[in-house]
């Protein structure tokens, strides 16, 4: 009897997953925290380190590095972070001009990559890889939503406009392939322009029944704040990123009533978004934003996926991480062949609760959207 | 194109074009004056942006705001002057742009330890908001006009400063020969102090002006301070007219750059091509603007060539 109770309790022991004793998983996250879009970057740290303070699991240790919003600093950041501190995981870049430096070489030396924003659409075509994955969306997709979006509307004559880098031109590209009106001009400005003073009277010049512009960060903050003084009053439709929460106080009551595409809102019903907006207003005392959401649910597809493989097996993570077997605080969830995510996309709109303005969901301007790469990629 | 359209872009050349004359007045008097290259301009001129966004959020004033702007831009001006720059007349220009970049650093992780990562909130006061109708059918921001009258009132007074004011012949004099001039019995130090400060509550003023219709965040200042270095360049160093002249060519020429390239390569290839070919191409323009200037006359427009 004692003997069979020994055994019985050894191979219950047996039987835990190595995950259970595995030896502490590092994580490198490479984010924005200095400079103008350091909102973004560090929104989306907070949301990650809630999600694996939440989870108690002592096992994951992150480390974090400012990469400035330079292509060149995020490199240097990700070779130490690969060599010196060996990492298993990789995450955390917002920029795609930065996720393009980093991400190639990074995969290619075996590491996982797991997005919490940048997602271009060179890594999600003929540039895919095993190891990589894009929580937040692919580049294209609340563009897109935002061009089916503005179809719908009924507009017929948009002005378009995107910062010059890769995501700008996905952005431009995702708008035109689901609207389907003409263009009464499509321009691009520098990334981290301040000033859209010229812009701005190309659009009063135009004649556009409507503008959908591209604007994340301080950028955005400019935009709003100068096309509300221009005394331009064509509608404005945009992705969340032109609206976000980080961007909405600043902007004031100009933005108030603007529609924009979005994969998340606070306002989605479901037990992980509650957990996930209380648990960040009540750990950082603030609105959580988008990225802060894809931060918060790329960690827990992360320890979803580390409690039953480990990444020195890499085959055996990387179906973990395609189950995608986590409660994501945008409900529905799952991945498409190239890693990038399948779900439905949102028009919100800006309101005022109380003295807060924020995001509210009024319509879905996509459901079930997976990207248009899907096909290029050859995994 | 309408000639509305014309205008209004010319204006908003006009409006970059003094803003940066504000900013970079005050590099080039304190490169002129001291021999100094002083990488923290732009951090100051996030101090007038902060200032003028917390005193506005405080008092409900954006004017209190705009005072405060320059008040705690000259007092920072004068202290960093004091405890930092003082050391570094001496030194040769590596020193003094390290020291100076130490000084970005502190500063932008200084506001973010007190204000936070996120932009402030300040807008544009009642009495200045709106647009106003321009001849030719078009409409203008009016705060934008105020900031060009601001701008061309501040080069007026500066060119009154430098040539009817014994300040301004000290100035002058200490531009040209400073041993000489302390020789003569001017408290040198408080002479430098008092035109860093000069050129700190400068950058602070053009700081909260912009801040209002941009975003008020840490690290607004160094994109402007490269363009700031492009006019002195132009302008020729330590020259306050060449500044002006400067600014206003780098202002119009960017503007008229982005708006009017790609339409000129829309001539001749598709509308998706030439935006991305002409907006790459009108961001070189100024630096393009440097070079030919550079080769024509090297020491600037306004500059005694060496």
């Amino acid at each position: 009897m004692n003997l069979i109770t020994k055994s019985l309790a050894a191979l219950a022991v047996l039987g835990m997953t190595s995950a259970a004793f595995a030896e502490p998983v590092k994580v490198g996250m490479i984010t924005t925290l200095s400079g103008g879009g350091a909102s973004l970057g560090i929104d989306a740290r907070d949301g990650f380190m809630l999600a694996i303070k939440q989870s108690g699991n002592k096992d994951v240790d992150v480390v974090i590095e400012d990469d400035q919003r330079k292509p060149d600093v995020a490199v240097q950041i990700a070779d130490k972070m690969i060599q010196s501190d060996k990492v298993d995981i990789l995450t955390g870049i917002i920029w795609s001009n930065l996720a393009m430096a980093v991400v190639p070489a990074a995969v290619a030396q075996g590491k996982f990559y797991l997005s919490v924003n940048a997602a271009p659409s060179q890594l999600a075509g003929k540039g895919c890889n095993a190891h990589y994955f894009s929580v937040s969306y692919q580049n294209d997709n609340l563009h897109e939503a935002a061009g089916a979006y503005a179809t719908d509307a009924g507009y017929k004559n948009t002005f378009i406009l995107a910062p010059n880098y890769p995501a700008g031109k996905d952005s431009l590209t995702g708008f035109k392939r689901f609207y389907k009106g003409e263009l009464a001009g499509e321009v691009y400005t520098q990334l981290g322009q301040t000033d859209y003073a010229a812009e701005i009277a190309q659009i009063r010049a135009s004649g556009a029944d409507s503008v959908f512009f591209f604007l994340p960060g301080g950028m955005g903050i400019a935009f709003m704040k100068q096309y509300a003084q221009s005394g331009v009053d064509i509608p404005l439709i945009g992705p969340a990123f032109s609206f976000d929460q980080g961007i909405l106080q600043a902007v004031g009551d100009a933005a108030l009533g603007v529609k924009n595409t979005a994969n998340w809102s606070k306002d989605i019903d479901n037990a992980a978004n509650k957990a996930f907006v209380e648990g960040f207003q009540a750990e950082y005392d603030r609105l959580p934003s988008i990225y802060a959401s894809y931060g918060y649910d790329t960690a827990n597809l992360m320890l979803s996926a580390l409690a039953k493989a480990s990444p020195s097996d890499a085959d055996a993570f990387q179906k973990a991480l395609e189950a995608a077997d986590f409660n994501s605080v945008r409900g529905k969830f799952s991945f498409a062949s190239n890693h990038h995510p399948i779900q439905d996309i949102y028009v919100r709109e800006v309101v005022k609760e109380g003295d807060i303005l924020t995001n509210k969901i009024v319509g879905t301007a996509m459901t079930d959207r997976s990207n248009a790469y899907v096909d290029d990629c050859k995994m | 194109m309408s000639a509305a359209l014309l205008i209004e872009q010319v204006l908003n050349g006009l409006q970059l074009g003094v803003m940066l004359f504000v900013m970079a007045a005050g590099l080039t008097l304190i490169f002129g004056v001291m021999g100094l290259i002083n990488l923290a301009h732009g951090s100051l001129y996030m101090v007038g942006a902060f200032a003028c966004a917390a005193v506005a959020a405080a008092t409900g004033s954006f004017w209190l705001g705009l005072a405060a702007s320059l008040a705690a831009a000259a007092i920072t001006g004068a202290i960093v002057e004091i405890v930092v720059i003082r050391r570094l007349y001496s030194r040769d220009h590596l020193d003094q742009v390290l020291a100076t970049f130490a000084l970005i650093l502190i500063f932008s992780e200084g506001t973010r330890w007190l204000f936070g990562s996120f932009p402030l909130y300040l807008d544009v006061p009642p009495i200045l908001s709106g647009a106003v109708p321009l001849p030719g059918g078009g409409a203008y921001s009016l705060y934008r006009l105020a900031i060009i009258g601001a701008g061309i009132l501040v080069a007026a007074g500066l060119f009154l400063l430098i040539g009817r004011t014994r300040l301004g012949i000290r100035i002058r004099a200490g531009e040209a020969d400073r041993e000489m001039i302390a020789a003569l019995g001017v408290d040198i130090g408080r002479l430098y102090t008092m035109v860093f400060a000069l050129g700190a509550a400068l950058a602070g003023f053009a700081g909260a002006l912009v801040g209002t219709i941009q975003s008020v965040q840490v690290g607004m200042g160094e994109p402007v301070l490269i363009l700031a270095f492009v006019v002195i360049v132009i302008g020729g160093i330590g020259s306050i007219k060449g500044a002006f002249i400067g600014a206003l060519l780098v202002g119009i020429t960017d503007t008229l750059g982005r708006f009017l390239l790609p339409i000129a390569f829309g001539t001749v290839m598709n509308a998706s091509d030439a935006t991305a070919v002409g907006s790459a191409l009108a961001s070189m323009l100024i630096y393009i603007l440097m070079a030919v200037v550079l080769v024509v006359r090297p020491g600037g427009l306004y500059g005694t060539a060496t």
